[in-house]
């Protein structure tokens, strides 16, 4: 009986397992978050530093924008994913979010990478000069 | 007059050629099918029946069936009627989300969300009195008006059931129509929750000039 048992659930384990595999069918608005990803992204995380090339309409003319920083936070997921970048211009703290696939943003070139022990770096708004480095972080392997 | 029969599916946010984050609602709307046109002179009124939603036709009454039968379409799980009627559509057509265009401005029915009995500050925004001090008034409606009259006016605001109304947003934009899958993207938010369904037609604030050239 006790086997019988056993084996019952072992098989409902079995087809739990291929109808969670093979029925998984994106909804709708998953779909519709795909399209609207770009296709790459580079690959940077908080501690970075970054150029973000934005497009800026101007006078009705367009032109890129390069916003150069430290990332501090990356927040979000799928199309709606954002990041932060901070730098100090003129003395003064100028912190800006981005969509990350949003089409004003052109493109996100990593300058240099960081070693940092947490996810959000709110932490480098509270000091300056020297204290607010960030230890780099050399490549082991080229890349990507 | 444009309207039809949808289903709330969620909401998310989508780019627009401008590069503008915009929030948008996905609602899937039809395939509707037109299950009766009724007339002045045979019920009294004008009037489009759609029916939306596919159901299983052994779930249905015979009757029902039988008014599914006459107009020629597949049994459905809602028939809604729209007073105003569809340009050039007639009993046994179908209507689908091309309907519908880039930048029209619509109305959108829907069933709100429940919050069960809830107090005056949920449910007509009171503010509340204070935390401490000996407040003793935290979430309270306080004061209902005068006692004078010896009787409660009608229409006071008290806690009490609030949510599952027929609520209607007007005048919301439409964002993006896909066609391939019936869908309406709507910028904004829309009552009720997902899987309700929702009736959308144009805007009777008409708002963009596009819906007075139909209305015209």
């Amino acid at each position: 009986m006790l086997r019988l048992l056993e084996a019952w659930y072992h098989a409902g384990v079995a087809l739990l397992g291929t109808y969670c595999r093979e029925s998984y069918v994106m909804n709708v608005i998953d779909l519709i978050q795909q399209e609207q990803t770009k296709a790459s992204v580079p690959d940077f995380r908080p501690g970075d530093t970054v150029k973000v090339h934005v497009k800026v309409v101007e006078g009705g003319k367009e032109r890129i924008q390069v916003f150069e920083g430290v990332v501090i936070v990356r927040e979000g997921g799928s199309s709606a994913e954002s990041f932060t970048v901070r730098r100090v211009a003129h003395g003064v703290g100028v912190e800006r979010t981005f969509l990350i696939h949003s089409p004003r943003v052109d493109k996100v070139e990593v300058t240099k990478r960081g070693i940092v022990r947490r996810s959000r770096l709110y932490y480098l708004a509270d000091r300056i000069g020297k204290a607010a480095r960030i230890k780099e972080r050399k490549p082991v392997r080229a890349s990507a | 007059m444009k309207n039809i029969i949808g289903r709330k599916v969620g909401m998310t946010s989508i780019f627009t050629a401008e590069g503008h984050s915009v929030p948008v609602t996905v609602l899937e709307v039809g395939p509707c099918h037109v299950v009766q046109r009724k007339t002045v002179a045979t019920d009294g009124y004008e009037a489009v029946a759609l029916s939306f939603g596919p159901v299983k036709a052994a779930r249905m009454t015979k009757a029902l069936l039988g008014h599914y039968g006459r107009a020629g379409v597949a049994p459905a799980r809602r028939i809604i009627e729209f007073r105003q009627l569809i340009d050039g559509v007639a009993q046994g057509d179908t209507v689908r989300a091309d309907a519908f265009e880039i930048g029209d401005r619509v109305d959108v029915v829907g069933i709100s969300k429940g919050h069960g009995f809830s107090g005056g500050i949920k449910r007509h925004n009171f503010h509340g009195g204070g935390a401490s001090h000996g407040s003793m008034i935290h979430r309270q409606p306080a004061s209902n008006g005068d006692t004078n009259s010896g009787h409660t006016h009608k229409g006071s605001r008290r806690p009490g059931h609030y949510g599952v109304d027929r609520t209607t947003h007007q005048n919301l934009e439409i964002v993006r129509v896909d066609t391939e899958r019936n869908l309406l993207l709507v910028r904004g938010p829309v009552p009720g929750p997902r899987n309700g369904i929702v009736r959308v037609s144009l805007s009777v604030k008409t708002a963009s000039v596009k819906n007075k050239k139909v209305a015209a």
